[in-house]
Formats: structure tokens, C-alpha cells, sequence
């Protein structure tokens, strides 16, 4: 794809991955987000004198998973020390693959049927957390720095793709069709907010069919629109450079959410000498034969398979169907799509409910059974249900996990199908047009007037919660 | 056959170790340091292509541990080692550059 | 004094007490640690409540452990929790670490009363402990000599009759160096034997902790107890401890030793003497002597004092005033890394780290780095052809006895070229041993060295046993 004025971009991305783990990658302190500063610590991940790495087996399972699904080639590897000075890297180096990863070559295929080479996917180890104290709270202008271990030693794996990417959308589906792999690997969690994966993008410009131009690194992208929004911005700026006869220069950028912009974090010339030598604390890793087999035998089918067949149930999808589809695949729940679907159900509404309401509770989808997800679409179908209702329904089974008529039941949604409850909700607000501008603008108490009205017209057959359930979702 | 030793690459090299040092300390380190190197020499000039390297006295391989919990040390006892700590953080001077 | 071995037996059997023993060694050290300097610190408190478990052990019946009540002092640079550990630096000063080295936590199990933390050089660089930021420490047999280095406290210690046991580290030769300089028995085991976890690393493809002893039996019942596999070190031989002590009296007969030119070629005249002094001895215990030469072990030196720099120039990166030890504040962090790091540091070990960082830098990591570890890859071959000659090998451990304190301080490779026979077991990840045998015109002890292949420590033992009668010692 070109740009303006025949620009073409030319873009490779590194994504890091924390590996979902129970421990860390050489200690067994716990691999947790969101603990308390400085708890899940030990003398190994402060990096205390005297102690020493043992490598975390199944960071390495998951690299291997990784590997498969990205066709890569799973050999001998080791790990080096990559020397920098930095306050939350404890041992002032990082442990890290170089010139021997576990994983090389291979490619990921995107949606839209182009594929993007993988140049590696080696493992490696996330390093501890700063805050800033005074300034702005970033780190230009800071006083103090506060630094957390928690994150140190945390397994990561950094997955390098080879400079196929021609578009910041492709980009985004790339980084996208990724994260649906290393959640069906069962390597990640994919939640980008929480850092657990991270984004640097190689950016450059040219003519086509000009050899490469001069790269610029964005570091540190931690959602798939920063990662799109920097793209863009990146190459247009370089597409201005060049064309006000300047010229690029190789540096690595920062990504600024706010104002939308890159700029300089350090210039080649400034860039550290790593001196990366084989790290004496830790043997070869050699995953033999069977080894091999067994992770292979373990992993489950990835997003393209899922795709496809998702795809195949939909008759003529609409736009619509088709991103909630990429939704669905990519949290990986698409099962429960295809559970409702193969139950009959209408995929418009199957596939709303899945892409809005499941996702939204996603960190707790090991409460919602199948047949649950099932009965409630089939309420909200069968009319038993608002869409209101379904969506409660939905959040109280992610939530605490249970059964749909019985949670309906409880909130008194069957005694009155919704249906019918809307209407009448939906006359009494149309009746009573001042009561229901003073309840929008929030006063509350008029609940108390519309229930009380519900009641009357309903020989009190009405629950409460849902009548404020309705006035709510009209507010 | 490596080059012979500056007195610029001994700054740069204690600059890069975090180590400063005075202008006499800079001269008497560069003449023992380009000491050991011209002894270093021997092997810098042997002809050793093919050789392959050992990085380890011993050839085990696979050492790997089960993804179980250990204890983690208590908050108070990380906290004490520290030369300054503040909301159960380590606190530091103000950091000038993010992290490579 | 009495053997770790006597001491052990009378505790156990109820003869003498661990605190009584224990009491005896505090006074010993106290007698002599202000002149001498071997303890950095000294545990009284530490030391009693060990002594006092291991004689409820024997009293309630329990078996109080192979070195029961046996006073010991340990390097400080084995990590001891709750007890200052400093690696002889002023960037340490006042840590006290919040967990136990594995080797602390076998020696207690074993019912030894760890008594405190000896001197020792900076971080371990060094052949005379002189690098100790905390002062010399000076040679029992001689005040005005060095104990060698750089476990000189921890071998001065029983040297002084402080304790009978001790365990040092050798990098290079900082247990056989300072051994071989105060008379004693001093292992460098076969890498990964004995577990490095706790142990603050210098060079980490080289490390290993071994003991110090006046005699074969008791280091030999020393290192059963700290070897065997430790789940916490990656590099430790997956195998349990092998039996040494049993194997002590097994003699030299039937087996080929070689005399090594390179490993005693510019010796003092009277060292090379003891040496083939000790290849006769060997010869009528009925070993065949045969003569070898290594020409690659004269590439050892340059090798190590690339590949050692070069560990320790990462492993000491830690050191920056963040999380323990001293902080020299400043206005930003990296200036407060320089500053801490520059005040906390001493000159060998300032010339170490940027020896390394040069060569693991850009543009000369293939000329010194990367060729060292092909150097390296050249003696374990040249080793593995010798040990098809001969079962073990023969030389000196040092070049001379004890060196005045001051001597070589001012010329780094001079101090260097004191560990030329012992650096190419630490890089060929084999296991050697120091046994005094015989004396200088000084009347200061000299050691010969014993080189054997990876985890011939029972062979060497042996070896070392015959030497030791030979000598004249019990």
C-alpha cells in the first residue's frame, strides 16, 4: 500500500509478551500484576549478591508454543547478558537471547490473506517498574524516582517481524491477529493495558521499489491505536522530512498519547554498547524430540482455524458480524459463538452480546459456562429477557458464574417478560415527561414515583431493580 | 593483532563501567591496563578460526526448574537493605533517560 | 590443636561440648585478630546459639552432624543471613544479607559453628588480601608477609589456630594460593560440585567454594558436607556428594602422575625442589612418575585475566547504590552510579571491571574476549590429552613461599603472575588440591599443587594423603 505522493512505508514491529506464568522466569516469586510494591521479591529477582538464575520451565513450554504457532524453527539456544545501566533492572544487565533463540524464522498469516515474515521470538526477562515524583509524574522533569521489583523477572518473549508491514492498519492486524494467537497458546492474557504486551515499531519510508530508508524506532506502544496513530504519525513525518530536503536520521522515539507525536529518546550515536557476552549462571537449552512433541501436542487450534470456521456458520455476514467475528476469535470465544449459533440462534444478536458484553468481563470468562451463555441468548430471543436484562444476566454470570434463569429469576426479570416492561416503562415516560427530565437530570428519588407507577399498572407483578434497570437504560 | 591502548578508551570504558576517574588516575590506569593487554597479546595473535569457544567448563544442558511458588522475602526486610525508600518503594535520584 | 575430625567425635560422644569448643576458638581469635586481621567480623552471638543446637542435638540423642561442634570461619563473601557480608569492599559495608549461601546452610546441618567472616581481597581479586578495603591481613606463620589470596583471612584463620576448618573461593587459585602460602590443605573443586548460590560472584565460569584444613582427612570431611547437587545453581553437577573421606587412605599404587614442566617453569629453586621431592614420594607409594609437557597452559594466564574481567565487569554492575549497600547520593542517577560506584570500589578492582568492559566492548570482543574463550576451549583438549598420559598431575601451587606485605602492590602483573599454576584448573573446570609438603630456607611453608580431571577428588585426596605422610604429618 502506498501513501501520499507514491510514499510507501516500510514497517517492522517487536512486540514483548509477558508469558502468563505462576512464577517468575529464575525465582518462584509470584507472577502477578497489581500486588503491592515490593512483595513478590526475592533474592533473586532484586538481584542480590550471591544469588543465582534457574530457568522457569514453563516460560519455556510457552516460548516453544509460541514458536509452533508462528511455523517458527525450535532449536538450540542460549542466553546472554545484555549490559545497561538502569535503576529497575536490578543486576544492572538483562538476561536475554541473542545470536541463538529458541525461536527462529516463520511467519503469521493475516486475515486479509498477507503474511508477514517472523524473524525471531526469543525469551527474555521484563525488568522492575519506576514511578516519578514531582514535575508532571513522567519522567522529564521529575525529582524522584520510586521503583517497584514486582514486574523484574517476569518472563517475557520479544517477537521480531521482518519489514513486511506496508500500512499502520496492517500493522494494527498484525499486532492484533498476534495477541489472538498468544491467547490461544495459553502464553498471554493479551491485556495490553496492563503491559503485558508491549509494541516497538521500526518505521521507515521510501519510494517504491527504492531500496530501504533510514528507520526510526517508536518504542514502548501499548495499545493497538497508539500503535497505529504512531505509525502514521511517524511516517508522515519522515515523508516530510525528506520532501523539505532533509534527511531521516537513525534514533529511537517516543510515542507522546497526548499530543500525538514522536520524538527524539536517543540518536544512533548515543545508542549503549550492550556488550553481550553468554551468561555463565545458566546452561544451553536444548528441547529435544519429544520435548518438542509434547508442546506441539498440547496446543489447540489458533484464530485463523477459528476464523474459518466461525465464518463458515455465517450466511453473507454483514460488516458488522465480521469485526465482532475478529473480536470473538481474537479473546478467544469464539466457542461460545459457535455454541449459540449451532443452537440456533440469531448470529446478529450472538455475535453483539459475545463481542459487547462478554468481552467486556473477559478476565472472568472461566465463570460462563457455555450452556449458560446459550440459555441466556435464547431469553433474550425467546423475549423473556430485555436486552438490558440479557446484558445483567451476562456481567452477574462472569462476575460470579451461576444459572441464567436462576439470576433472572432473583432479579424478578421472569415475572414480567421484558418486553412488556419496557412498553410500559416506555408510556409512563412519555405520561409523565417532567418526571422523567428531573429523573434524567438525576434526582433519583423519582425511581420511587415510576416503580411505584409500574406497580399500579401491573398489580405489582414488577421487580423493582428492573424497572430502575429499564428507566436506566434510557437515561 | 588488537590495537594499542588510549588513554581515550580508558575513559570511555570507566564511563561505560560508571566509574570516574581523576586525570593521574586515568594515566597510571591506562599503563597498567595496556600491561596486561600487551601480555593478552599472545592470544590475541594466535590463529584460532575454527576453534570453537567454551563459555562453560561443563556441558550440562536443560536445567530448568518446575513453574511452583517459592516464599518471597517480606517487604520490611527488602526495604531495610535500601539506601532510601519511600511508599514501599527503593527511591532514587530523578532518572534522565528512559530505559534503552 | 586438635583435628575438626578429634573435635567432631568428642562432641558427638559427649566428651567435650560445642560451646565449650566454641569457647575456645572466640578466645583464640581474640587473642590474635587485632595483629593478624583475619575476622571482619566476628559472630559470639551467632556462634553460641549454633554451638548450644548442636549440644541439645547431642543430648537429646539427635545426630548432632559429621562436624559437630567444629568451629569454622568462612569467607566473607558467602552470603550468612542476618550477619554482616561484605566481600572485603566498602560498597558492602554494613549489608546484612536476607538469606544464607547453600554451603552456610550444609555446614550448620552438619553441626559446624560458623564463628564469623574473614578478611579477604576485594571481591576476591587479589593474591595477597591486600585489596581488602578493610586492611591486610597478615600471615601467621610470618607478620610480615602475606597469607596469599584471595581467601587470606579465611586461611590465616586455621593457620592461626583459630579454627580448624574454614572454606574459601578459588577463582584462580584464592584457596590453593594461600594455602600453599600458610601451610595448609586447600581444594578447588570440580566446577559445579560444590553450589555457588550464595557465594557474591567475581567470575561466574570460574567460581568455586572449596575448604581449607591443617590436614586431608578434615578437608576431605568438609567438602563431603558442601557438595552435591543444590536445585538453586543451574551449573551444579546433577549427582549427590561423593564419598571422599572413606577413599583418604586409598594411596597412590598403580597410578601414573605426571610431573608437569609448565607447572613449576620459573618457580623459586626451592619450590621446584619439593616438588620433585613430592614426585619421589609419590614414586615410592608406588604411582609412576611420568614427565609432561603443556604448552598450552602457559596461554592460561592471558585467558584468565580476560575471561575473569570480563564476568566480573557484568556481575559487579549491580553495585550502583539502588537497593543495599553504600549510596553516594547526587543529582541524578547515573551520577549517583558514578559516584557510589567510584567511591565504593578500590583501584584492583576499578582495573578489573574496565579490563573487562574493554574486552567485551565493541570492536574487541573478537581480538581478547572471544579469542580468550577459544584459548580456553585449547586448554580443556590440551588437559583431556594429559589426563590419557597420567590419572594426575604434579606442580607447584605457587612460584614462592610467602611474598612481604607491600611487595607487589604497586605492579598489577606481578600480583598476576602469582596464580600462573593454578589458573588453568578454574578455566578447565577441573578439581586440584594444595598440600604442604616441606619448607623454604625461610622456614615458610611451600605447597605443591595435585591437578586431576573433573570429579577425581577422591583420587586427589588420596594423592594428597601420601604426600602428607611423606611429609612427616600425621
Amino acid at each position: 500500500m502506498t501513501t501520499r505522493d507514491g510514499w510507501e512505508m516500510v514497517v517492522g514491529l517487536e512486540v514483548h509478551t509477558e508469558l502468563k506464568t505462576t512464577t517468575k522466569m529464575f525465582c518462584g516469586c509470584a507472577n502477578e500484576f497489581g500486588s503491592e510494591p515490593n512483595t513478590n521479591v526475592c533474592p533473586v529477582c532484586l538481584g542480590l549478591p550471591g544469588s543465582l538464575p534457574v530457568l522457569n520451565v514453563r516460560a519455556v513450554d510457552l516460548a516453544m508454543a509460541i514458536g509452533f504457532a508462528l511455523h517458527s524453527t525450535i532449536a538450540f539456544s542460549t542466553f546472554h547478558r545484555k549490559n545497561y545501566f538502569y535503576p529497575d533492572m536490578p543486576k544492572d544487565f538483562q538476561i536475554s537471547q541473542y545470536d541463538l533463540p529458541i525461536n527462529s524464522g516463520g511467519y503469521l498469516d493475516l486475515p486479509d490473506g498477507s503474511r508477514v515474515t517472523i524473524e525471531r521470538a526469543h525469551l527474555e526477562e521484563d525488568t522492575g517498574k519506576s514511578t516519578h515524583l514531582g514535575g508532571s509524574g513522567r519522567i522529564h522533569g521529575a525529582d524522584r524516582s520510586l521503583v517497584d521489583y514486582n514486574r523484574s523477572g517476569v518472563p517475557l518473549v520479544e517477537i521480531v517481524s521482518g519489514p513486511d508491514i506496508r500500512s499502520s492498519a496492517q500493522a494494527r492486524a498484525y499486532a492484533s491477529e498476534l495477541r489472538g494467537i498468544l491467547i490461544a497458546t495459553g502464553a498471554s492474557d493479551g491485556r495490553m493495558e496492563e503491559g503485558s504486551m508491549r509494541i516497538d515499531a521500526n518505521v521507515s519510508v521510501r519510494k517504491p521499489g527504492d531500496p530501504l530508508g533510514t528507520r526510526c524506532e517508536i518504542k514502548n506502544l501499548n495499545s493497538l491505536r497508539s500503535l497505529q496513530r504512531a505509525i502514521d504519525y511517524e511516517a508522515q513525518r519522515q515523508i516530510e522530512l525528506i520532501e523539505g530536503g532533509a534527511t531521516v536520521r537513525q534514533e529511537t522515539r517516543h510515542w507522546d498519547e497526548i499530543l500525538g507525536q514522536t520524538s527524539t529518546m536517543r540518536t544512533k550515536e548515543e545508542a549503549e554498547d550492550y556488550r553481550y557476552f553468554r551468561e555463565p549462571d545458566l546452561v544451553d537449552l536444548v528441547p529435544d524430540e519429544a520435548w518438542q512433541d509434547r508442546i506441539r501436542a498440547g496446543l489447540g487450534k489458533m484464530p485463523a482455524e477459528h476464523r474459518t470456521e466461525l465464518l463458515a456458520r455465517l450466511k453473507n455476514p454483514s460488516p458488522m458480524q465480521l469485526e465482532a467475528l475478529d473480536v470473538v476469535v481474537n479473546l478467544g470465544i469464539d466457542y461460545l459463538v459457535i455454541a449459540a449459533l449451532d443452537a440456533e440462534k440469531d448470529p446478529s444478536l450472538v455475535l453483539a452480546r459475545a463481542a459487547n458484553t462478554v468481552a467486556s468481563g473477559i478476565q472472568n470468562i472461566q465463570n460462563l459456562t457455555t450452556e449458560a451463555f446459550v440459555t441466556a441468548i435464547s431469553m433474550e430471543q425467546s423475549g423473556e429477557l430485555s436486552a438490558t436484562q440479557t446484558n445483567t444476566v451476562l456481567l452477574e454470570l462472569l462476575e460470579s458464574g451461576g444459572d441464567p434463569k436462576r439470576i433472572a429469576a432473583d432479579r424478578g426479570f421472569e415475572q414480567l417478560s421484558s418486553d412488556s416492561l419496557g412498553a410500559t416503562v416506555a408510556a409512563l415516560i412519555i405520561e409523565h415527561p417532567d418526571e422523567w427530565a428531573r429523573y434524567r437530570d438525576g434526582d433519583e428519588k423519582l425511581a420511587q414515583f415510576f416503580i411505584g407507577q409500574v406497580m399500579k399498572i401491573t398489580k405489582g407483578q414488577a421487580n423493582g431493580k428492573a424497572v430502575i434497570a429499564e428507566l436506566q437504560s434510557r437515561r | 593483532m588488537a590495537t594499542p591502548l588510549r588513554r581515550e578508551d580508558v575513559a570511555k570504558v570507566a564511563k561505560l563501567a560508571r566509574l570516574s576517574l581523576s586525570e593521574a588516575e586515568l594515566d597510571e590506569f591506562t599503563a597498567q591496563l595496556a600491561q596486561v593487554l600487551e601480555h593478552a597479546n599472545d592470544i590475541a595473535a594466535l590463529d584460532l578460526e575454527g576453534v570453537v569457544p567454551t563459555a562453560h567448563p561443563f556441558g550440562l544442558i536443560n536445567v530448568v526448574r518446575e513453574d511452583v511458588l517459592r516464599a518471597s522475602l517480606s517487604r520490611d526486610e527488602v526495604l531495610a537493605m535500601a539506601p532510601d525508600a519511600q511508599d514501599g518503594r527503593f527511591a532514587v535520584p530523578r532518572i534522565m533517560g528512559e530505559a534503552p | 590443636m586438635r583435628t575438626a575430625l578429634d573435635i567432631a567425635r568428642d562432641v558427638r560422644s559427649g566428651a567435650t561440648t560445642a560451646e565449650n569448643e566454641m569457647m575456645t576458638s572466640l578466645a583464640a581469635i581474640r587473642a590474635r585478630n587485632e595483629e593478624l586481621n583475619v575476622f571482619l567480623f566476628i559472630d559470639e552471638e551467632g556462634a553460641l546459639d549454633a554451638a548450644r543446637r548442636v549440644d541439645e542435638r547431642v543430648t537429646s540423642g539427635d545426630d548432632a552432624g559429621v562436624l559437630a561442634g567444629v568451629p569454622i570461619a568462612l569467607k566473607d563473601n558467602l552470603c550468612t543471613t542476618g550477619v554482616p557480608t561484605t566481600a572485603g569492599s566498602k560498597i558492602l559495608k554494613g549489608w546484612r544479607p536476607p538469606y544464607s549461601a547453600t554451603v552456610v546452610d550444609r555446614v550448620l546441618g552438619a553441626g559446624a559453628v560458623p564463628m564469623g567472616k574473614t578478611n579477604m581481597d576485594e571481591f576476591a581479586m587479589g593474591s595477597s588480601t591486600e585489596t581488602s578495603a578493610y586492611g591486610p591481613t597478615r600471615n601467621p606463620l610470618d607478620v610480615e608477609r602475606v597469607p596469599g589470596g584471595s581467601s587470606g583471612g579465611s586461611a590465616s584463620a586455621v593457620a592461626a589456630d583459630m579454627t580448624p576448618l574454614s572454606l574459601g573461593s578459588d577463582t584462580g587459585g584464592s584457596i590453593r594460593q594461600p594455602a600453599a602460602l600458610c601451610g595448609l590443605v586447600g581444594v578447588k573443586p570440580t566446577y559445579g560440585l560444590v553450589s555457588r548460590y550464595g557465594l557474591i560472584a567475581f567470575a561466574s565460569s570460574l567460581d568455586q567454594i572449596g575448604p581449607f584444613a591443617k590436614n586431608v582427612a578434615d578437608a576431605a570431611a568438609l567438602l563431603e558436607v558442601i557438595a552435591g547437587h543444590d536445585p538453586m545453581d543451574s551449573t551444579s553437577l546433577p549427582e549427590p556428594s561423593p564419598s571422599l573421606l572413606l577413599h583418604v587412605n586409598d594411596g597412590v599404587a598403580g597410578k601414573r602422575v605426571a610431573l608437569v614442566r609448565e607447572l613449576f617453569d620459573g618457580a623459586d629453586d626451592e619450590v621446584v625442589a619439593e616438588v620433585e621431592r613430592a614426585a619421589s614420594a609419590l614414586r615410592d607409594a608406588g604411582a609412576t612418575i611420568v614427565e609432561l609437557s603443556v604448552p598450552e597452559l602457559h596461554l592460561g594466564l592471558s585467558a584468565y585475566y580476560l575471561i575473569a574481567p570480563a564476568e566480573a565487569s557484568s556481575n559487579l554492575a549491580r553495585y550502583d547504590g539502588v537497593r543495599y549497600g553504600l549510596r553516594v547520593d547526587a543529582e541524578d542517577v547515573a551520577a549517583m552510579n558514578e559516584a557510589t560506584r567510584t567511591a565504593g570500589f578500590g583501584a584492583e578492582v576499578k582495573r578489573r571491571i574496565m579490563l573487562g568492559t574493554y574486552a567485551l566492548s565493541a570492536g574487541y570482543y573478537d581480538a581478547y574476549y572471544g579469542q580468550a574463550l577459544k584459548v580456553r576451549t585449547q586448554l580443556i583438549d590440551a588437559f583431556r590429552r594429559a589426563y590419557l598420559e597420567a590419572d594426575l598431575l604434579l606442580g607447584a601451587t605457587a612460584p614462592s613461599v610467602a611474598f612481604a606485605i607491600g611487595e607487589k602492590t604497586a605492579d598489577p602483573m606481578s600480583m598476576y603472575l602469582s596464580d600462573v599454576f593454578t589458573i588453568p584448573t578454574n578455566l578447565a573446570g577441573d578439581a586440584a588440591i594444595s598440600v604442604p609438603f616441606g619448607t623454604g630456607q625461610s622456614g615458610l611453608p611451600i605447597g605443591v599443587q595435585l591437578l586431576g580431571p573433573g570429579r577425581s577428588e577422591a583420587q586427589l585426596f588420596a594423592a594428597a594423603r601420601v604426600l602428607e605422610l611423606a611429609d612427616g604429618r600425621s
